[in-house]
């Protein structure tokens, strides 16, 4: 669900459009401007949503205290979850560079680079956040002539650059292809402003699993720190007496002396008798 | 010499294997997470050398650490197992590996069916039925239930008359008509399952169910419909000893004459203008104190339910309650106009228990 603000001008319109079309037909763009703001106030979002049954949602807006302005965020249950807001510092549309496009509804791959995804919360849920926007519908198999586009997020220096980049499949040696990009989309320097992020237990609530994808625990299995697996096997009791060992014939008792092991047994026991 | 030469041919081979996979492999520091599911990949990576780069050079950079991490992505994509599907290569992907929150929240369980209740009441537990009967007609195992079932009576091709039978009757298509009546019957039962599971109140036929299991509310409604179904419309229709007259269906608008007390009208139309004009807010005392009071009902039966549920929905039921009012803070029964705040509390007492000042109270 992609909106626009009050005051939205000709980048942040056409940043919308752009993602529009990358995200063709599971998304709408409403041509409207809306009069809101989505930090003070998320009734009028939540009502969008429910209207039009989307979670997702992007509103751009410009003023000067934040110019070109673009609010990325998503909802649970139709009400909002988290929305990270962040600011357009340089656009390059995706008519500006001059070459095919791919078809629309492919579905694209998505790589996150920087050790500061990782870092920060902000930066997590940012991620998770533009994962879930841009990836498509999920798909048990995908055509391997059907890899079309990658989005590239780079994060260095407190910006994020976003990229498109068309995917060329060049003979190489083996089986696997070698990659060559060519620059096709909508490009974006970004920087983050503000965030509302959900409290944990309405996020705790979101991630339920049903029980039936919970996967199931496999029992009396454990693992080694060294990727051992350990198997525990439960066996009745048995009779030891009456283990089958080997027979060696020359250890066998002779009369005589299991006679006398006899006497010992019955002396030993009334030793033990005593001394109780 | 052999052993040099083996030696030669091994070297070159692997130099050649190399050379093939030169083209393909990437150097990083560290390796990368991916999650094939979503077809996503995180370069955990620090990026050094794009730190004091403007302009091209960072254009060049930055597609440069594209390329080399989706090498690697794709290196891993078509290690995945293909298979063929109408003349194109496909490659099954695994389930994606990162946990996205729900978009909707959980589905509720279904409500219990007539007999699921039934059997739960009693403790009754399902047991385990083998699916093959000895078929001693046919002499083989067939099912239980289904197609070429064991017992089938409608299959006999010879059926002794009974007893106490017309001789006339005839005895198969009895055993059709029964059998139709039975699938009619389970049928009629699964479908009034699922109305009451989605909660949908079908309106019947004089408002009389056939099977007799009605609730109190729908009798007194059929009720209500047989008096009012006569010649006269139940103007004549007797009452039992204690029953009390039916409240009506409601009042509908009164209108005042167009031609009537002009002097009422006109103190009414100045009232209104008044009001309209003073700057401090008017309050109703009798619609407020009506309105708190049904909030407060509201809150208790809120309360109940929730003891009622337990331990382990109280939290998501508070969270629920609670959101809608966030930041606008737009509670219904809220606080009345800020002059009138006090005089509204303790009327609203005063109201509770003593008069009945005309207002809509419900009972």
């Amino acid at each position: 669900m992609l909106i626009k603000g009050g005051n939205a001008n000709a980048i942040v319109t056409q940043v919308l459009r752009d993602v529009y079309a990358l995200k063709k037909p599971y998304s709408v763009l409403y041509k409207k401007k809306n009069i809101t703001r989505p930090f003070e106030d998320q009734t009028s979002l939540e009502f969008f949503s429910k209207k039009s049954d989307c979670s997702l949602f992007m509103f751009g807006s410009h003023n000067k205290k934040r110019p070109n302005n673009l609010i990325v965020g998503r909802m649970y249950d139709h009400h909002v979850l988290d929305m990270i807001e962040l600011g357009i510092e340089k656009f390059v549309s995706l008519k500006d560079f001059k070459n095919s496009k791919c078809p629309e509804g492919t579905k694209p791959m998505l790589i996150f680079a920087g050790d500061a995804f990782d870092v920060s919360e902000d930066y997590r849920r940012l991620k998770n956040l533009l994962t879930d926007f841009f990836r498509g519908p999920t798909v048990p198999n995908i055509r391997l002539a059907g890899l079309e586009y990658v989005l590239h997020f780079t994060a260095v220096d407190g910006k994020i650059y976003f990229r498109t980049y068309k995917l060329l499949l060049k003979k190489s040696g083996c089986r696997t292809p070698r990659i060559e990009l060519e620059e096709m989309g909508p490009s974006l320097d970004l920087i983050m402003r503000r965030t509302y992020l959900a409290s944990d237990d309405l996020y705790k609530l979101s991630m339920k699993l049903p029980k039936a994808l919970k996967p199931k625990k496999k029992k009396n299995l454990s693992h080694d720190t060294f990727g051992t697996t350990y198997g525990r096997i439960h066996m009745q009791k048995q009779d030891l007496s009456k283990l089958q060992t080997r027979k060696m014939k020359g250890l066998k008792k002779r009369p005589a002396e299991k006679l006398t092991d006899n006497q010992e047994n019955k002396s030993k026991k009334i030793k033990r008798r005593k001394i109780d | 010499m052999a052993a040099s030469s083996a030696e030669e041919v091994l070297a070159q081979a692997e130099r050649a294997e190399a050379e093939k996979l030169r083209l393909i492999t990437v150097h990083k520091d560290l390796e990368l997470e991916f999650d094939l599911g979503n077809l996503l990949a995180i370069d955990p990576n620090p990026p050094t050398g794009l730190r004091q780069q403007s302009g091209r050079g960072l254009e060049e950079r930055l597609q440069g650490l594209a390329r080399d991490n989706t090498q690697l992505l794709i290196n891993h994509l078509w290690q995945l197992p293909t298979e063929r599907v109408e003349e194109a290569v496909v490659a099954k992907l695994p389930e994606p590996s990162l946990r996205l929150p729900r978009e909707k929240p959980l589905p509720k369980p279904r409500p219990l069916t007539r007999w699921q209740q039934f059997a739960q009441l009693k403790g009754i537990r399902p047991r385990k039925k083998t699916s093959l009967v000895w078929d001693e007609a046919s002499k083989q195992w067939r099912r239980r239930w289904g197609y070429q079932r064991a017992r089938d009576d409608t299959k006999d091709w010879l059926i002794e008359v009974p007893g106490g039978a017309d001789p006339n009757e005839d005895q198969f298509a009895k055993r059709l008509q029964a059998k139709k009546e039975r699938v009619a019957k389970n049928e009629l039962n699964r479908l009034r399952n699922i109305a009451r599971a989605h909660k949908v109140h079908l309106p019947s036929q004089g408002g009389m169910h056939p099977t007799g299991h009605q609730s109190r509310e729908e009798l007194g409604r059929a009720m209500q419909v047989a008096k009012v179904s006569t010649a006269s419309v139940g103007r004549f229709q007797e009452r039992l000893p204690k029953e009390k007259p039916p409240r009506g269906p409601g009042k509908k608008r009164q209108f005042q004459p167009n031609i009537g007390d002009f002097a009422a009208e006109k103190k009414g139309q100045l009232e209104l203008i008044r009001v309209m004009n003073s700057k401090k807010p008017q309050m109703d005392v009798t619609r407020a104190t009506n309105k708190q009071m049904r909030e407060e009902d509201r809150e208790e039966a809120a309360k109940k339910r929730k003891m009622a549920k337990g331990s382990n929905r109280k939290g998501h039921g508070d969270k629920r309650k609670g959101r809608p009012l966030g930041p606008g803070g737009k509670r219904k029964g809220g606080p009345p106009g800020p002059g009138s705040k006090r005089k509204g509390g303790l009327a609203g007492l005063g109201g509770k228990k003593g008069q009945r000042q005309g207002g809509k109270r419900r009972k």
